[in-house]
């Protein structure tokens, strides 16, 4: 389990990285109040989720446009193919806490 | 309309059999395609596949279950030769001869050659547009270790320079204006992406035309340039642009110039052919001219308005969009969107151009046109979406 940030850093609409502790970069989304966790960079090319258009629960790749829905990491246009792996994310005591799922090789 | 030919099996040939099937069209759909490949992804064969990141694998823009679905008929290694549209007809190379009610022209564009030293084969000498040439370009550039000039400091001449630069090579770049990469980004814009390569140890030569090629045993020796110097090399990229592939279309009655003229909706003068990707020269509903634009984005949304057009019989435009492309130099990764005209200015208002990392936007008057980043994909994202309703309204030149 991570500690991401405090509540009061991720709002509403915001998004972000974490690099430390976890086998590979991880983006953390407030999406209009619900978090998602799922893996920061796109199955497509390279591209940082975290530097995504959020809109609703679908984040959107900065570099070529695939949309991919931050509940089951599924890309929901080309060219993105595979899905992201998503991870549980919660808030504790005002905290936002990440559990890394390292051991889903199958994406969920 | 119960049978499609799309014409070049790549992006925008794709594209096509994608949004024909999503548009619910159910009939016969052939694709022709020179390359004896199922489409895959050009961009990379200037970076991360030159590099050695990627291979030929994880180019392919489709995947197996994809052509299941889409139930098409690839025809690949065939070269479309001529079009009948009073016959409806597709002539091919091999002497087949394909019937069919619609046809969708995806034929992409060929690279240019130097006008003074032509497509003659001499061993080192490159150019980078399929596959193919990647692969052979990428052998070269393992062997021994050789020096590389690379002629035309457009992006893909500029990537390839990266990408050999991060194989540790030599690296010279001999650019034929003085202001490099001033079309696609204005004068002084051009400039500080053109100043990566300075960055990271390549020498950039601007202003100064390409003789020819020096030989030795049937291998290039050297770039000759207008002004009697010689850049040494034993691996040359000729990175010149590229030109509509339309030779095939020759005295079909299409309206040509530069690419086969569209209107917005992607119709040409012909009912039921249509045209997309970069063979195309589309009227643009912000500019009012007609332009080829030679961006991936654009190779993915035009087959959306034409399988429209085709499938409703009536030409229809999509909403105007900002254009896009990307480049990675060194490293950096370079975003734009928008139109640009002479004059327009960029102010910078993000980041630090020194830094090598900023968003800049474009104004002509007060109106944001164009927006440019480095390595700033978060505010692209956002400054990007603010530009599309400003530019809509522009004035139309006449
Ligand atoms: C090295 C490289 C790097 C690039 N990098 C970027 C980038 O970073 N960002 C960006 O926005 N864009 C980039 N592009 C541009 C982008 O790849 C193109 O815009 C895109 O490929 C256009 O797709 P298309 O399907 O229209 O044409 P093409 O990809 O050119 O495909 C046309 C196909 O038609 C086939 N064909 C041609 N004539 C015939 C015929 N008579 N019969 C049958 N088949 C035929 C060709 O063999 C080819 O397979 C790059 C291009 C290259 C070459
Ligand atoms: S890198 Fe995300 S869609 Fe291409």
């Amino acid at each position: 389990m991570i500690t991401v940030c405090r509540i009061e850093d991720l709002p509403p609409g915001e998004a972000l990285r974490v690099t430390e502790d976890v086998p590979a970069p991880i983006a953390v989304f407030n999406a209009d109040g619900d978090l998602y966790a799922v893996d920061d960079t796109c199955t497509h090319q390279d591209a940082s989720l975290a530097d995504g258009w959020l809109e609703g629960c679908l984040v959107e790749c900065p570099l070529h446009a695939s949309a991919f829905d931050l509940r089951t990491g599924k890309p929901t246009c080309p060219p993105a193919k595979a899905a992201l792996r998503t991870h549980r994310v919660e808030v504790v005591d005002g905290l936002v806490l990440l559990h890394v799922d390292a051991t889903a090789d199958e994406p969920a | 309309m119960r049978s499609v030919l799309v014409v070049g099996a790549s992006l925008a040939g794709l594209g096509a059999v994608r949004a024909l099937r999503e548009e619910g069209y159910e009939g016969t759909i052939t694709v022709v395609g020179e390359e004896r490949r199922l489409p895959y992804d050009r961009p990379p064969l200037s970076k991360q596949f030159l590099t050695g990141q990627l291979d030929a694998q994880a180019l392919a823009l489709g995947d197996a279950d994809e052509y299941q679905d889409l139930a098409a008929d690839w025809l690949l290694g065939a070269r479309a030769v001529r079009l009948d549209p009073a016959a409806r007809t597709v002539a091919l190379s091999d002497g087949r001869e394909v019937r069919t009610d619609a046809v969708v022209i995806a034929t992409g564009a060929v690279a240019r050659t130097l006008p003074r030293v032509g497509a003659r084969a001499l061993a080192g000498v490159h150019s980078l547009r399929t596959l193919d040439d990647a692969e052979a370009l990428r052998a070269d550039l393992a062997t021994g270790r050789p020096t590389v000039a690379v002629v035309g400091a457009g992006f893909i001449g500029a990537e390839v320079a990266s990408s050999a630069r991060a194989l540790g090579l030599e690296v010279t770049v001999i650019e034929a204006a003085e202001a490099p990469l001033e079309r696609a980004l204005g004068r002084s814009m051009g400039r500080v992406c053109a100043s990566l390569h300075a960055d990271h140890g390549v020498r950039l030569l601007c202003g100064v035309g390409v003789a020819g090629l020096d030989e030795g045993d049937g291998r290039v020796t050297g770039v000759r340039l207008a002004d009697g110097r010689l850049v040494p090399a034993d691996v040359v990229v000729v990175g010149v642009g590229a030109r509509p592939a339309t030779d095939w279309l020759a005295g079909s009655g299409l309206d040509l110039d530069d690419g086969v003229l569209c209107d917005a909706g992607c119709a040409t003068n012909i009912p039921g052919v249509v045209a997309v990707g970069d063979v195309a020269r589309c009227l643009d509903l912000f500019t009012g001219r007609h332009t080829r634009v030679e961006h991936w984005t654009s190779a993915v949304e035009q087959p959306r308005t034409a399988a429209r057009t085709l499938l409703t019989g009536v030409s229809t435009p999509a909403p105007a969009t900002a254009p896009y492309f990307w480049s990675d130099l060194y490293r950096s990764r370079i975003q734009f969107a928008g139109h640009l005209l002479p004059g327009d200015e960029p102010q910078v208002v993000e980041g630090d151009l020194d830094d090598r990392r900023f968003a800049a936007v474009y104004r002509r008057g007060d109106r944001a046109v164009a927006v440019l980043a480095v390595d700033q994909p978060k505010a692209f994202g956002r400054l990007r979406r603010v530009l599309i309703p400003a530019a809509v309204a522009l004035p139309r030149p006449a």
